[in-house]
């Protein structure tokens, strides 16, 4: 099978059941998506199937044929410096233990390229998905929305 | 601590630098347990008790079932002692044949194969038979106690009806279980080394603790024990004591097979097995006079500690010292116990005790108001502790007492809550002051000595040593921002070493707001002295710094009275709350905390912590119920277990005060813990004032509020 992978075409030869997650973290070494409950709720394993947030735990490989996959290693720039989101996580203390972390900037990603005028609310609600113990989410909303403006 | 090093002109300090690893964890290069690539490496599985109390009457391998790709480990194949390291010997690392049972999910067998499939068809192919017996849930019906304790400063007031102009008020309070929820599951990957030693890299928060266990159950040296710490994401207590288990298990399994074996949990077997938050029972008896002035508090707490006791005594400590709040009474007895039940064992997690007995004491500060007829925000500022009072151990505050100041504070940022459009929806405003203890209780830091190395590099850099772990609270920027300022250098210039016990001597755990005050003070000593000895001594050279009590500092475990805290962080929160009357559900709509921190290390870091332990009490007070059944958790699935998602959470603004400790590095006094104190109260107050019904217990869910409401 094909799909597109952070901008590269990958061509694999796996079980079409096997969970996204697994693929990615297991046979192409990207562990930057995370799992946190394996069951859809937490949105730690969270990354971008044709510009939409998913959760990859419940995603089978076989479902991204030709599709469009970004994981949180496909969020830096092309030079390899950091995104202004991800710049904006680390200054605004967004990151704390990191776990949610990669979820969460793909989550926070799609909101900023859809809309340039966010409210505090708009982020809440896109954000709902993605599960984060340690900061109160107040820090990862004023990361977001700085890269609004 | 001698003579505290004169603070040079600080210059990263107080300043919001980035954060350590904040680039390898917004790119997804920071390396967890789980994304570390071992060769080689079997998966392992735990075989768990599926009843509560009984004794194993057989263990059956099924006969059909080829065995020989797996390995299978028992009771039986524990080298050292059956025993999980901690306070008391009563937890087995694994339950033997013939053994007792005493809760739902006690491991019983280990299991490891090369690949899932297997392991779970291993699982399936195995029998346990038990002797059931009759399990204990109840606190009043249960026999053991793990601990007790007893505070008493002056007599309490037992007989009133002599006394003219004096009220009593008693309540009783109820808080519930609550899991800790770091989003990274448990784990642990245990490597057997040639020479017979083997390493364990985990998901965990005090190194020397696995450290421990993993000596005396695998019966390994000092140096054969080789524990290090993987990135962790989230820890909150729940990977204090319970990494211990993971790591002994996954020894256990790799030493068996001869091979690495990765111990994984998921989220549900997470929930259902390891500890949470004790609930409890807690019971005041308040004598006031008509004016006001407080005579006597009285005080009793009961704590569940599930089946094994775990850190339960330490908690219950700490329950009982911060049982009578922020204030001072001049008589006061505070009996505490903590019990044994047939559930899974209870341990520490954020607070450690002290939000248990903090919510009823300040809801008490609310009962007493109502029957007095006065507000509870000048009842407080009349009875709270002040600099030269005394606290219920008759320790005397002598500095940094931030009780005025965060009151102050919070009630000048909270503006007044107006009324809803909706007429079923009741806006309501609650408060609550509080004190934290920081540091371990007692003699505590005394006993453990914590210890840190600083190495000064040939080539001009520097290295801290220590075990104290980064679990998203800050830890390694912090060190390196007391160390770069002690010295005089740039950030760029210091470095740390993996938290590895091969490599790093033991600064304790990284527990009881301890890190950033006790070990952090320890880094600036040890970057103080090291500057010195540059100016006639050449680099490279090493130096270490151990934990030394001030001589001012007195306690007395036996009578438990004396300076049970080196010192104490404040806090007053204001809640702001949304009723539904049709529905019952509790919004916290707003939430101002004002917080004497010493000194802000790090402003952002500082907050966010703040931010993040507040809403945990928000999920705490609201939505974070466990519900029983036949001793197991009934909603251990993270579909069931609601946490608050950005969606439920309140804008938290946090008021960072500065009110300086002069043993705190730099004048800072640890703040993990404290934000988990005060939310709870004030919610259950700001519930009170939108609908008129007293909770008394925690968490409000929309089933209790409907039924206190429709009781009125």
């Amino acid at each position: 099978m094909r799909f597109t992978l952070n901008g590269t075409t990958i061509s694999l030869d796996v079980l079409g059941t096997r969970r996204l997650l697994d693929v990615l973290r297991e046979d192409l070494h990207l562990t930057g998506t995370k799992e946190g409950c394996g069951e859809g709720e937490c949105g730690a394993c969270s990354v971008l199937i044709d510009g939409q947030v998913v959760d990859s735990c419940l995603v089978a490989i076989g479902q991204v044929e030709g599709r469009d996959v970004v994981t949180v290693e496909g969020l830096a720039l092309p030079d390899g410096r950091l995104s202004r989101l991800q710049q904006a996580f680390i200054e605004h203390g967004a990151a704390q233990c990191g776990i949610c972390t990669p979820g969460m900037l793909l989550a926070a990603q799609v909101l900023i390229e859809q809309s340039r005028r966010l409210t505090a609310d708009d982020v809440r609600e896109g954000l709902a998905g993605n599960l984060c113990r340690c900061t109160g989410y107040t820090k990862i909303i004023d990361a977001v929305l700085s890269c609004t403006k | 601590m001698s003579s505290p090093p004169p603070p040079p002109l600080a210059s990263a300090v107080g300043r919001s630098v980035p954060r350590r690893e904040g680039a390898a964890k917004v790119t997804g290069a920071a390396r967890y347990t789980d994304d570390l690539v071992v060769r080689d490496a079997w998966f392992g599985k735990t075989v768990r008790s599926t009843v509560p109390r009984g004794r194993i009457r057989s263990i059956t391998l099924d006969p059909a079932f080829d065995w020989t790709h797996v390995v299978v480990v028992t009771a039986a194949d524990i080298p050292g002692d059956n025993v999980v390291q901690l306070i008391r010997d009563d937890q087995p690392v694994l339950a033997p044949r013939g053994g007792e049972i005493r809760h739902k999910e006690e491991p019983i067998l280990l299991l490891a194969a090369a690949d899932r499939g297997t392991l779970e068809e291993a699982a399936r192919h195995i029998r346990i038979e038990y002797e059931v017996a009759e399990p204990v849930y109840a606190l009043e019906q249960a026999t053991e106690v793990f601990s007790t304790v007893e505070i008493g400063k002056g007599e309490v007031v037992e007989d009133v009806e002599d006394l003219k102009d004096v009220e009593v008020v008693e309540r009783t309070f109820r808080v519930g279980l609550q899991e800790q929820l770091y989003i990274e599951p448990q784990g642990a990957i245990a490597i057997p080394e040639s020479d017979g030693s083997i390493k364990v890299i985990g998901s965990l928060q005090c190194p020397y603790y696995v450290h421990r266990a993993l000596k005396r159950a695998l019966k390994l040296t000092d140096q054969q024990a080789v524990v290090i710490q993987a990135e962790t994401g989230g820890g909150f207590g729940g990977k204090e004591e319970y990494p211990s288990i993971v790591a002994v298990h996954a020894a256990l399994l790799a030493r068996k097979a001869g091979r690495p074996v990765r111990l994984i949990y998921d989220r549900h077997e997470d929930l259902a097995a390891t500890t949470k938050r004790h609930p409890g029972v807690i019971t005041h008896r308040t004598a006031v006079k008509k004016d006001g002035t407080l005579l006597s508090q009285d005080i009793e707490i009961v704590l569940d500690g599930g089946a094994y006791c775990t850190l339960t005594p330490v908690v219950l400590s700490r329950a009982a010292i911060h049982a009578a709040g922020a204030y001072s009474c001049p008589n006061v007895r505070i009996r505490a116990r903590a019990v044994a039940t047939n559930t899974p064992p209870n341990g520490a997690f954020r607070g450690f005790g002290a939000p248990q007995s903090l919510f009823a004491a300040e809801l008490m500060v609310e009962h007493v108001a109502e029957r007095l007829g006065m507000s509870s925000v000048d009842l407080r500022r009349r009875w709270m502790l002040r600099l030269g009072d005394t606290t219920a151990t008759g320790q005397v505050l002598t500095e940094s007492v931030g009780s005025e100041l965060v009151l102050d504070a919070a009630l000048k940022a909270a503006p007044r809550v107006g009324t809803s459009a909706r007429r079923h929806v009741r806006r309501g405003r609650g408060l609550s002051l509080v004190f934290h203890g920081s540091g371990f209780t007692g003699s505590g830091e005394k006993k453990l000595q914590g210890t840190i190395g600083f190495e000064a590099l040939a080539d001009g850099t520097f290295r801290i040593l220590t075990a104290s772990t980064e679990i998203g609270q800050g830890t390694k920027t912090i060190f390196c921002q007391l160390a770069a300022d002690a010295l005089g250098v740039g950030l760029d210039k210091i470095g740390l070493a993996p938290q590895d016990t091969s490599l790093v001597p033991d600064s304790g755990p990284t527990v009881a707001s301890r890190t950033a005050m006790i070990v952090g003070r320890l880094v600036q000593e040890a970057a103080a002295e090291v500057k010195k000895r540059l100016s006639r001594e050449k680099a490279p050279f090493r130096v270490e710094k151990s934990y030394i009590q001030p001589d001012s500092i007195h306690w007395d475990e036996t009578t438990y009275r004396g300076d049970a805290y080196p010192v104490y962080a404040w806090a007053c929160t204001i809640a702001d709350v949304e009723v539904d009357l049709t529905t019952g559900a509790v919004r916290v709509t707003d939430l101002v905390t004002a917080v004497d921190c010493g000194k802000a290390l790090h402003p952002v870091m500082a907050e966010g912590q703040i931010e993040g332990g507040c809403l945990q009490a928000v999920g705490w007070a609201t939505i974070e119920e466990i519900k029983m059944k036949d001793g197991g958790y009934q909603n251990d699935r993270l579909a069931t277990y609601l946490i608050p998602t950005a969606l439920d959470a309140p804008r938290i603004r946090t008021i960072l005060v500065e009110n300086p400790y002069s043993q705190g590095p730099f004048g800072a006094k640890g703040i993990g813990e404290l934000p988990m104190d005060g939310p709870a109260p004030a919610i259950i107050a700001a519930i009170h004032d939108a609908t008129g019904v007293w909770l008394d217990e925690v968490p409000a869910t929309p089933e209790k509020v409907l039924a206190a409401c429709a009781s009125r």
